[in-house]
């Protein structure tokens, strides 16, 4: 038995650190089929997450590309676009990424090869899962979490088969001190747990459906504390990991500073969490709660940026190396998005500057810096590094790599900059009014007025995704000239199965070689800000003050509003009225808390490339949404709005609406005793008064198709004409919050 | 009396913000007084734990600097 040779280089002659001398050396082997693997899904998930997102892009230029046909209109397309680039192109670098840089941070081979298989493979058939059913219309209709409960198990039980697998392999580690990159993926672990498990929170009604446990105010608190922590804990911190690990390795430099990648490290995981609410600023979300997200998104600035400086200060003294090496220029370019991403964000969250970029292209460009910049230029420069190194050989051409840095920068800039463009022009021309007090533009004009920077964009996808296909070829040329390993041989002394400590330790020290430890104070750290902002919205009555005329929707209304779930109507349309003048100028009455108790889910949508729905309801005559739910541009010139004919051949569902009512009722929605029993004879009188309605305005030569009572298209007419009707009904607003 | 009754009656929430403001102070008052009393030496071995070069094979190129 060999003996542990005297200390390496780079220990230091600390009793601490220096390996206990007693300790056989041994001999083992790092995984690196699972990182391949990963790192080939990333590639393909990316290209086709990406050719998807173009596809979309293009969808609002030339709406004829949405191609009339259900499983392709820009409401399905777009939610599975956000969930391939997000969970399988990024999802699956954090695990290429996790799993070459634990095994050789804890120097141990990942715990178990048979769950690094199953983790692997059940990802991708997650993604398999999604890609089937978000076109097919099977959504939960909540943003970046829109997969339907049967895949939310699969989802939970690979993420714990990750865990074992992650944690597996750092308890039989044999490097004591957890490097800060593992706190971070620890972190990631725990959080995205909570956030998945907490948002998903659903009653089922059949194989394929389900509503959201959560309702209005409530659920839109608790899936923007999600979505944001989505960016935070999926796109931030396991990248965070992976930037402390590669530019380090990559340049080979220590990181800058380890005082700093420990501040960085607790008070970003401290503050993000509780930064939700900024994407619901001058909604119906309790005051108190939006101001609490603003002031934690303005603090979140300090540990980004301390980040970011972290990341790129590590090149000082390198920054030559740059120059030469493609893989730094990803790298740094990808931080340098990062703080230029994590700087836009506080700025975001004000207020003043929130009333001006919500709901407009200005927030699409935001994430796509972070997307297209922070995560993907940090994916490809691990890929340019990585599959080299384990097909033991050189990239196949430097050039094309350099080729692909510049297409891909150029890309970003061609995609970023006609939408900050188009969101400045959006919302100016929302806010503009004539001198006699009257808005000045229609919604319409606000729309063609943006076609062009739609084109821009997209050439500025054109371009990024040329740059990832020609990464793709020089990569295959890359893995056909060299040789895998599979098993990377590897040798470290074990760890003593007691540490001795010197002296007295310090808190802090002491957590850095627990992993449980640091997983359950970090679970504590992120639930505290879960649970202030949670806790009294849901319970403390006077948040939520209720409206005596919001009454719950009839069983055709439903139907109507399931249907606008299916469609993803919400990723085009909000239904969320400011309390600004020019918005209840242009669509009513500002929206108020009480008016979304009975909407599970909440629909108030984060974008409006059409315009807010909220009280869209009695504004025109059934026919005009007949007409125009069939072919947009027959009631407004120039839209963008894809067509929807599906909807007046499908025929309503009634077999489920027993099933739903009674769901409905679980989750406390007031319909009366054994109402199921009469939900479909009620909903079908509603259809049969709608149809009756529109046969007479219509007569028989405006009819498009044959008119039944039985068409989907019915129900949502009755959804439409519906929606933020119930405050008309001037019923006095019973005001909680008023001392007793 | 179920619990739930309690958390229905807090009253008073402005202070929530409060609380949040001083767990977060103190925390990090704790945590800014351990990274400046933490030994450099230890902190210099963990900043440098990427660069280690303890594997067997050890491939010196990146594959594309050279």
């Amino acid at each position: 038995m060999i003996t542990s040779p005297p200390a390496a280089e780079l220990t230091p002659e600390n009793p601490e650190i220096r390996p206990a001398p007693s300790q056989p050396i041994e001999n083992f082997s790092y995984d690196n089929t699972s990182v391949k693997w990963f790192a080939y899904a990333t590639i393909i998930w990316g290209i086709i997450g990406m050719t998807v997102g173009l596809w979309v892009a293009l969808d609002l230029v030339f709406p004829q590309l949405n191609l009339g046909l259900a499983f392709t209109s820009f409401g399905r397309t777009r939610p599975l676009h956000t969930n391939a680039v997000i969970f399988a192109f990024v999802g699956n670098g954090i695990f290429m990424g996790v799993y070459y840089s634990l095994q050789r941070l804890c120097k141990a081979r990942m715990y178990s090869d048979t769950l690094s298989k199953l983790h692997f493979w059940g990802w991708q058939l997650i993604i398999v899962a999604a890609v089937i059913t978000i076109p097919l219309g099977y959504t939960s209709g909540k943003e970046y979490a829109e997969l339907e409960w049967p895949i939310d198990i699969l989802i939970t039980i690979v993420w714990v088969i990750f865990g074992i697998n992650m944690f597996g392999t750092i308890i039989k580690r044999r490097e004591r001190h957890l490097y800060v990159a593992i706190w971070f993926y620890i972190a990631t672990f725990v959080t995205v747990a909570v956030l998945h498990i907490v948002n998903s929170v659903e009653i089922p009604v059949t194989f394929m459906k389900s509503y959201s446990w959560y309702a209005g105010v409530q659920d839109a608190l608790v899936q923007w504390w999600y979505g944001h922590n989505a960016v935070a804990f999926f796109l931030t911190t396991p990248y965070l990991g992976l930037m402390y690990y590669f530019i380090p390795k990559v340049a080979q430099r220590p990181v800058y500073s380890y005082r700093l990648s420990i501040i960085h490290f607790w008070a970003l995981i401290f503050l993000y969490i509780w930064a939700g609410p900024h994407h619901l600023l001058y909604t119906s979300l309790p005051d108190w709660a939006q101001s609490l997200g603003v002031v934690f998104s303005i603090m979140l600035l300090a540990p980004s940026w301390g980040g970011m400086i972290n990341g790129l200060l590590t090149l000082r003294g390198a920054w030559d190396k740059v120059r030469e090496d493609v893989v730094l220029k990803f790298l740094v370019v990808a931080v340098t998005a990062y703080g230029m991403a994590t700087f836009e964000g506080p700025m975001l969250s004000l207020k003043s500057v929130n009333g001006i970029a919500h709901f407009t292209d200005w927030i699409v460009a935001h994430v796509h810096v972070g997307a297209l910049g922070w995560n993907g230029f940090l994916t490809f420069g691990i890929l340019y590094w990585l599959i080299p190194k384990m097909f033991r050989t050189q990239l196949y051409s430097r050039k094309l790599a350099n080729a692909h840095f510049w297409i891909g920068t150029l890309g970003i800039l061609f995609y970023a900059i006609p939408m900050y463009w188009a969101g400045f022009a959006q919302s100016l021309m929302w806010k503009e009014f004539n001198a006699d007090g009257t808005i000045a533009n229609s919604f319409l004009d606000t729309v063609t007025h943006l076609a062009p920077m739609y084109a821009l964009r997209s050439l500025g996808g054109v371009l990024y995704l040329t740059g990832v296909i020609m990464m793709t070829y020089n990569l295959i040329k890359t893995v056909k000239a060299g040789s895998f390993l599979a098993n990377e041989e590897a040798e470290a002394p074990a760890l003593a199965k007691h540490y001795v400590t010197h002296g007295k330790e310090h808190w802090h020290r002491w957590i850095e070689r627990r992993p449980t430890q640091l997983l359950i104070f970090s679970l504590i750290v992120i639930l505290i800000g879960g649970a202030i902002e949670f806790i009294p919205t849901f319970l403390v009555k006077s948040n939520i003050p209720t409206i005596a005329s919001v009454k719950p929707y009839t069983p055709l209304e439903l139907e109507g509003r399931d249907i606008y779930v299916r469609e993803g109507c919400y990723t085009c349309h909000s239904q969320m009225i400011r309390p600004f003048r020019s918005e209840t100028k242009r669509y009513g009455e500002y929206s108020k808390a009480g008016e979304f108790v009975y909407d599970h889910p909440f629909q108030w949508g984060s974008k409006r490339t059409g315009p807010d729905l909220h009280r869209i309801g009695g504004k025109y005559q059934d026919d005009w949404h007949y007409n125009h739910m069939y072919e947009p541009t027959s009631t407004s010139s120039g839209s963008i709005m894809p067509a929807y004919p599906w909807l007046f051949e499908n025929k309503i569902d009634y077999t489920v609406t027993p099933k739903k009512i009674l769901a409905m009722q679980t989750l406390g929605v007031p319909y009366p005793e054994g109402y199921d029993k009469i939900a479909v004879v009620d909903a079908q009188k509603q259809a049969k008064a709608i149809t009756a309605n529109l046969k007479k305005t219509l007569g028989k030569k405006g009819l498009i198709a044959p008119l039944s009572p039985d068409h989907e298209i019915i129900a949502v007419i009755a959804y439409l004409q519906r929606m933020g009707t119930d405050i008309k009904a001037k019923a006095p607003v019973t005001d909680t919050t008023s001392k007793k | 009396m179920k619990f739930i009754n309690y958390l229905t009656s807090i009253t008073g929430i402005g202070i929530f913000p409060l609380i949040s403001l001083l767990v977060f102070f103190v925390f990090f008052v704790l945590l800014g007084f351990y990274i400046m009393k933490a030994d450099k030496v230890r902190l210099n071995y963990l900043a440098a734990m990427p660069v280690e070069k303890n594997e067997k094979d050890q491939n010196k190129t990146t594959g594309i600097n050279n």
